[in-house]
């Protein structure tokens, strides 16, 4: 088991202040080189899930397991990507997908070749000495995912890594990122508001309530083809996935 | 390539102009040379300083210690401005008398500074460091304060300690503010120790200009207050070439 939740839930405010419940009893498992998304209405705590996986802080109860060790701080088996790409703009780009690599005891040689795989897998060769700022949005956002794989991890969290891409950009890069990662044959877990793009990304979505957000389904998606999200996309099955989950999310009630 | 050189040539005819207009408009109009004295007068009265007031001397003693006020002020303030920025705790608690002394004058502290370290070099050099101190502190700080906290988090989940996160995050996310601060202390520190050299001390171009005041030679106040612009220039040209090549990943904007 790649990941596991365990009837977690979490709550902020400090004594005194009102109480948020962010998450309540979420409970579900992602096995090993699955790739799974999850989507819900805004502030239903998707990102508190990504936070707690990567170890950032703590559930309230519960508990959240990572290859079957319990996560209790930051730990070396997880990577996560957000929306922002993150990547140092005073370091090249090789030097960026080295970063994760030098808390660890990695040699520079070793940072070096392991940074210049991942670049190649990414399709980035070529680019390692530019500064962010020379590239594209999507370029740099592959260029972060190639920081996150440098680490080797058993799980990569992915929190809404192309929402900030153009719509064409967005397509090409969700292929690119699901050819990669069928490639690593990493466990993959992405937070999403694009209903459509867990959908073709996913081989399961597990869509949220509202806060404090809890699964309300386990939707596994039977379709081959999903390191190619592109092809996925004419399938006509997508449509209807998308369209129950839009139905659980109750969307057109929420647009009146 | 043309502009550039346009605007060379348009900023030396305007150069030479405000020069001529210098030299011819004051005498034209009746103005004494004790008011406002002519470029010939002035260069005439620099050669004078030269021979009789060791005008190099003075101003050297007056750029090296701009230097080290400017070195030690900003040292200080980028330190502590840092060691805040660590702590919540003490830079709420802090952060009243920061306050208080960013805004009392600071140049009024030098007849203090003498009484307590005499007629000497010391006063002077106060004056800047402390000039100096908080604009850099101040600009630190705020960086400190809104350097990305994803970022820091990204540093965090790979597992980076306390250190390699200010070595690898954080110091190079202030970069930018802290040369703003410092360019701004640049100029500071000029004023610094000029004043210091105003109140009390017999060297240094502050001291020229107190000298030449009294004797009513406006000329000679004049060439001293060029000297000192021309300290402040070197000064700053020299911390913006630094910035240049420190923050060369920041893109430019073409204008």
């Amino acid at each position: 088991m790649a990941l596991e939740f365990r009837n977690v839930t979490k709550t902020f405010g400090a004594l005194g202040q009102k109480v948020v419940t962010a998450i309540e009893g979420v409970d579900f498992k992602v096995n090993k080189g699955e790739f799974v998304s999850v989507v819900g209405p805004s502030g239903c705590g998707k990102s508190t899930i990504l936070s707690m996986t990567a170890g950032l802080y703590q559930p309230s109860s519960g508990e959240v397991l990572v290859s079957g060790e319990k996560v209790t701080k930051p730990n070396p088996h997880v990577g996560f990507m957000l929306q922002k790409d993150l990547l140092l703009p005073w370091r090249t780009i090789i030097k960026n997908v080295e970063f994760g690599l030098e808390s660890r005891g990695v040699g520079k040689a070793e940072r070096r070749d392991r940074a210049m795989a991942e670049l190649e897998r990414c399709h980035l060769a070529g680019f390692e000495n530019q500064y962010p700022y020379q590239l594209s949005g999507g370029m740099r956002q592959r260029a972060a995912l190639a920081r996150t794989l440098a680490i080797d991890p058993d799980i990569i969290l992915l929190d809404e890594p192309f929402s900030a891409l153009d719509a064409q950009t967005k397509l090409l890069i969700q292929n690119s990122f699901a050819e990669t990662i069928q490639e690593a044959g990493i466990t993959t877990l992405l937070i999403t508001h694009d209903l459509s793009e867990a959908v073709i990304m996913s081989d399961r979505v597990l869509v949220l309530s509202e806060r404090p957000g809890t699964v309300i389904r386990e939707m596994p998606i039977d379709l081959p083809d999903r390191a190619h999200p592109l092809k996925r996309r004419q399938m006509s099955e997508i449509h209807q996935h998308a369209a129950e989950i839009f139905a659980l999310l109750k969307l057109d009630q929420r647009a009146t | 390539m043309t502009s550039s050189r346009n605007t060379t040539l348009v900023g030396f005819l305007i150069l030479g102009l405000l020069l001529l207009v210098w030299e011819f408009l004051p005498p034209a109009l009746g103005v004494p040379k004790f008011i406002i004295p002519t470029v010939s007068d002035m260069v005439l009265e620099l050669g004078r300083m030269y021979r009789r007031e060791h005008v190099i001397a003075n101003t050297l003693s007056t750029a090296w210690f701009t230097l080290l006020g400017f070195l030690i002020g900003s040292t200080l303030g980028a330190t502590i401005g840092y060691l805040l920025g660590f702590s919540r705790f003490w830079e709420k608690v802090l952060s009243p008398y920061i306050l208080a002394l960013q805004i009392a004058p600071k140049v009024a502290f030098a007849p203090l500074f003498i009484i307590w370290f005499g007629y000497n070099s010391i006063p002077k050099m106060l004056v800047a460091v402390l000039i100096v101190f908080f604009p850099v502190l101040v600009n630190v700080l705020a960086a400190m304060k809104t350097v990305d906290r994803d970022m820091v988090n990204l540093a965090r989940a790979y597992s980076m300690s306390r250190w390699q996160i200010f070595i690898k995050v954080e110091f190079p996310s202030t970069l930018p503010n802290l040369m703003a601060g410092l360019r701004i202390a640049t100029t500071l520190a000029v004023i610094g120790v000029v004043v210091g050299e105003m109140v009390g001390g017999n060297t240094g171009l502050g001291f020229l200009i107190t000298y030449g005041g009294g004797q009513a030679n406006a000329a000679m106040v004049f060439n001293s207050i060029v000297l000192l612009t021309l300290i402040g220039i070197l000064l700053y040209t020299v911390l913006a070439a630094l910035e240049e090549r420190l923050l060369h990943y920041i893109p430019k904007k073409d204008h």
